[in-house]
């Protein structure tokens, strides 16, 4: 096994298996992502980009039945091993869904809640303002921060997940899918958000969109179903993202990404 | 940046990660899991107390001389006072006023629900709908004082006083008809809105007409889930207990009459117990004995819908 | 194709015009069948109206307009000749002891008034005619009791009125009011609450939130819809054998020693009260389970998506959101429970009480109050009992208003 290298990789993926029930989900993932660059997920539907997403923070242990195998090392600490506390993982490694899904609560509140249950000790209000501008949504709601989280518009609820996100100071954000539901314009707006916050964070994000993860990774994982009938996916090329598109080393991620793929 | 450097919180305002991504002993949210175990297992001494109590008075009751369980069980004679103990004249009666309550709750009630769901408009729905609610929100004793008051007076002017007694099996079983037929309507209701669309379609586009897709597409895939509404219902008309203890009689009556009056089980009990009952009197423990056979009688009842509703969900879901 | 002469139906008898009248009659049928139902209720509403009001042949024992003082009537003497009518018609021993429950001085001039009517005056109801009779035949009605009853005086009462409501449950029907019944239901939706809804909710979030899907919690679910299923009387022979008998130092209030002397058993307000609580506890975790399941999941995941602990997702978004949903379901289950009869007759109901009821005397409740009225042969009984009748209902028709308008108030918000 190659050696764990934790000042340039957050997340250091190791034979990674992921099961609901009896079904293999997710087989023998192994990458290394890495710090403050945006890693894209992409492959066809079914083949297990959300579920391998939800592995990086314990999320799939909410589906009854599912189980992983294998390791993955944040930080050089292995996320599944015995003792380790998945909520304290849950605060380190955010997640952003396909949906956007704010609390029924105010704006403001949205944000400080969080903030508050990890013990945030410091300006509420600052730290309200900052999330805000880091998400890009200051501007359009520092009149309405008392306002439901409810009434914005999709795209707006979408970034302020994120600020949701940034304001309990994760190490890596998870996106999954999270321009899906919007339209061009917000999409637009999420993508040149990533670019932002690459800055400070790692982000990982699963898309279908190809162009999407063109425009906007450092690196793309290519996710395929194993081909020997046990519909379980695995990632079959991973590396720099204009390597992937312009000369991929496998024929399927080549027919994938030119729109040959079924 | 914002916060000040203060002990125990990083220049960010939050405390310090010092244990990585160790577990932390979360003591309040292991108290609250144990406390909310509780609440979700205390139901389960519920119905072990009622197996035990009624298990353990009942057997009592069988222990005494007087009382034998094939007498118990095929005796048509309920006499405390004269130690005869047959359950047979409250089973035959509950069993009357059952009937009698289904045939009014299960055409009507079935009606109901055809109306409801593959009729009437969303308009009409919403109005009728909670009205049939209303009618199953009346406590039962409201619905004792009409089958007397008003379903025995009826009876009588219709058949004559000297053909229905004041307090018969008659009135108190369409009364509960009436009660129950909200309960059949609205559960057959929810199993007809359950059927897809698509079968409706499927139908339609093949040129039948409303009534057809009702009767013959709608109803039949159905009738899982109707089959459950109308055994919970003769469930609740068994255990139904004051509008019998009003309207249908004070007294054990092996007959099959429903003009006359009777007492079924739930009344008997009812009227026992009305009394100052003393303890380990066989009174008493009789009273156990026939809600111990009421309980297997509701209760298998409740199980059989319980697996045929189950069975209808895995077709359709 | 070749089909020069169009064959209308080929091989098809379709026969529509037929199947459309069929299917008219039938749609005929169907709502019939619904307006049937609401026939029923109309009846049963119009059935206990007609009873509440009516006709009623009173005679007095001694005519009130004989104990006018100087022409001033009765009921507008003032209290110290009041007294003193009493102090006269009532025999030494039979004062003394009304003055000893509650001192003269300090009643009011109604009170004592009620006392003169109830002691002194004494009416008694000779017959009593139904609305419907009231209306229709009342020219006969009148020749019949100035016939029957020379003595009588004939009047037309509301046996609901506002001293129905006030008045303590009495010997005669004319003097009997649902008081102490109402108090009693009171104190006994009141445990059954305390009990039955953080028991209840606990469960239900239990079973949500945490429960896995394995045999233990398929048990506890399963045993929770078929206690659903219990007949209530059930409840009432538990109640009986477990808080009644088994825990009757602790329902009667001997281990606080606060034994009410009218009782000293374990028949009490408590034991009533906790039997309606597992009565209901049932509809209430299921009611619960609902409300809890229809939060969005994605709010949950939201929140631990962020690190939130599982008990501060439940407690700060889980929750209030499904409070609405909750709420409704528990005022369902709880105007179920007052409308209970059956267990609290076999728990032991009392038949007659006078005093106001606390948590360890004995008890009635409205149910019980109509269903021991209505028992009662005598007519002005059954009259009293359609009067309580319309306050149960008033009662639970405005508890059910509650939970619609909670439910419409708060759904749709996702």
């Amino acid at each position: 096994m190659d050696t764990l290298d934790n000042n340039r990789y957050v997340i250091q993926a190791r034979n990674l298996g992921i099961y609901y029930g009896d079904f293999k989900a997710v087989t023998d993932v192994n990458m290394d992502i890495e710090r403050n660059k945006i890693t894209a997920i992409i492959g066809p539907s079914g083949c297990g980009k959300s579920t391998l997403l939800r592995a990086f923070n314990r999320m799939n242990e909410l589906v009854p039945g599912s189980r992983a195998e294998g390791q993955v090392f944040f930080d050089g600490e292995d996320l599944y091993a015995k003792g380790v506390d998945p909520v304290e993982v849950r605060h380190r490694i955010g997640m952003v869904f396909q949906k956007p899904n704010p609390f029924p609560k105010s704006i403001y509140e949205n944000i400080a809640w969080g903030a508050r249950i990890h013990g945030y000790r410091g300006n509420m209000d600052e730290l309200v303002e900052r999330s805000l501008r880091q998400a890009a949504l200051w501007d359009e709601v520092k009149d309405i921060l008392h306002r439901s989280g409810l009434a914005l518009s999709g795209g707006q609820q979408q970034r302020l997940c994120i600020a949701r996100a940034i304001a309990v100071q994760p190490e890596v954000i998870l996106m999954d899918e999270p321009a899906s539901a919007l339209d061009p314009i917000a999409t637009l707006k999420i993508e040149e958000l990533m670019q932002d916050l690459k800055k400070d964070y790692t982000i990982v994000i699963v898309t279908h969109n190809m162009q999407q993860a063109a425009r906007v990774s450092d690196y793309t994982a290519m996710m395929m179903l194993v081909n020997d009938g046990s519909r379980s996916g695995t990632v079959i090329e991973f590396g720099e993202t204009t390597k992937i598109f312009t000369r991929p080393s496998d024929k399927r991620t080549e027919d994938y990404v030119t729109g040959r793929f079924g | 940046m914002i916060g000040k450097q203060r002990n125990g919180v990083d220049a960010s305002g939050y405390p310090l990660r010092k244990e990585g991504l160790r577990k932390r002993p979360r003591v309040n949210e292991v108290i609250i899991q144990s406390v909310l175990f509780f609440a979700g297992f205390f139901s389960i001494f519920t119905t072990l107390g009622i197996v035990y109590e009624l298990g353990k008075e009942a057997l009592l009751f069988f222990r005494t001389p007087e009382v034998n369980l094939w007498n118990f069980l095929t005796g048509t004679s309920w006499q405390p006072h004269i130690n005869q103990f047959g359950i047979l004249p409250l089973v035959t009666s509950t069993f009357i006023t059952s009937a009698i309550a289904m045939t009014i709750a299960i055409p009507l009630g079935l009606a109901a629900a055809v109306y409801l769901s593959e009729y009437a408009t969303e308009k009409v729905r919403k109005t009728l709908k909670p009205i049939l609610e209303v009618l199953a929100g009346i406590p039962t004793i409201v619905y004792g004082y009409f089958a007397l008051m008003f379903v025995t007076p009826l009876l009588r002017s219709i058949f004559g006083r000297d053909v229905v007694e004041i307090y018969n099996m008659a009135s108190g079983g369409l009364v509960m008809g009436v009660l129950i037929l909200p309960l059949v309507a609205s559960m057959s209701e929810d199993a007809l809105n359950a059927v897809p669309r698509a079968l409706r379609e499927a139908a339609y586009g093949l040129g039948a007409t409303k009534l057809e897709v009702a009767l013959k597409v709608v109803f039949p895939a159905a009738l899982s889930g109707i089959a459950a509404a109308i055994i919970v219902g003769i469930s609740r008309a068994v255990g139904e207990t004051m509008i019998v203890a009003v309207a249908v009689g004070a007294g054990p009556n092996f007959t099959f009459n429903p003009f006359r009056g009777a007492e079924t089980m739930t009344g008997h009990i009812v009227r026992m117990s009305g009394g100052d009952l003393s303890y380990d009197s066989i009174d008493y423990n009789s009273i156990f004995a026939i809600g111990l056979v009421l309980f297997f009688i509701t209760l298998t009842l409740n199980i059989i819908s319980q697996r045929i509703v189950r069975r209808f969900r895995e077709v359709y879901e | 194709m070749s089909a020069s002469s169009p064959a209308p139906l080929g091989p098809f008898q379709d026969n529509l015009p037929h199947r459309h009248r069929v299917g008219a009659v039938w749609q005929w049928i169907f709502f019939s069948a619904t307006v049937i139902g609401i026939f029923v209720l109309s009846a049963l509403l119009l059935n206990i109206i007609d009873g509440a009001f009516g006709y009623v042949a009173l005679e007095a024992r001694v005519d009130p307009d004989t104990l006018a003082v100087n022409g001033v009537p009765l009921e507008e003497l003032p209290k110290e000749e009041l007294i003193r009518i009493l102090q006269e018609r009532l025999s030494a021993s039979a004062f003394n002891k009304l003055n000893d429950e509650k001192p003269f001085e300090e009643r009011s001039q109604a009170n004592v008034y009620d006392l003169v009517i109830e002691r002194v005056v004494k009416y008694q109801v000779l017959e009593t005619w139904s609305l419907w009779e009231s209306l229709t035949r009342s020219a006969e009605i009148r020749a019949r009791v100035a016939e029957e009853f020379p003595q009588a005086e004939l009047r037309f009462v509301s046996w609901l009125t506002v001293e129905t409501i006030r008045r303590p449950q009495s010997s005669e029907a004319v003097n009997a009011g649902v008081r102490t019944a109402i108090l009693g239901s009171l104190w006994t939706i009141m445990i059954t609450i305390v009990v039955a809804f953080p028991l209840g909710v606990g469960a239900a979030i239990y079973l949500e939130e945490y429960a896995r899907d394995d045999w233990l919690n398929r048990l506890i679910r399963t045993n929770i819809n078929n206690l659903a299923g219990v007949p209530s009387i059930i409840y009432g022979i538990l109640g009986l054998a477990i808080f009644v008998r088994a825990l009757e130092r602790l329902t009667s209030g001997a281990m606080f020693g606060l034994v009410d002397p009218t009782t000293a058993n374990g028949r009490t307000v408590l034991s009533a009260g906790l039997t309606l609580a597992l009565l209901i506890l049932p509809l209430i975790i299921i009611n619960a389970q609902e409300a809890i399941r229809a939060v969005p999941q994605s709010l949950r995941k939201a929140s631990l998506g962020i690190g939130a602990t599982k008990w501060q997702t439940i407690w700060a978004h889980v929750l209030p959101n499904a409070l609405p949903g909750i709420l409704t379901g528990t005022i369902l289950a709880v105007s179920r429970a007052i409308g209970e009869t059956a267990p609290l007759v076999v728990v032991g109901a009392s038949t007659a009480i006078s005093f106001d009821p606390n948590l360890f005397s004995r008890f009635t409740t409205l149910p019980i109050q109509i269903y021991q009225w209505t028992s009662r042969p005598q007519g002005e009984w059954r009259h009293l009992a359609a009067a309580a009748i319309l306050i149960l209902l008033t009662l639970l028709l405005s508890l059910n208003a509650t939970a619609i308008v909670l439910r419409n108030r708060f759904t749709k918000r996702f």
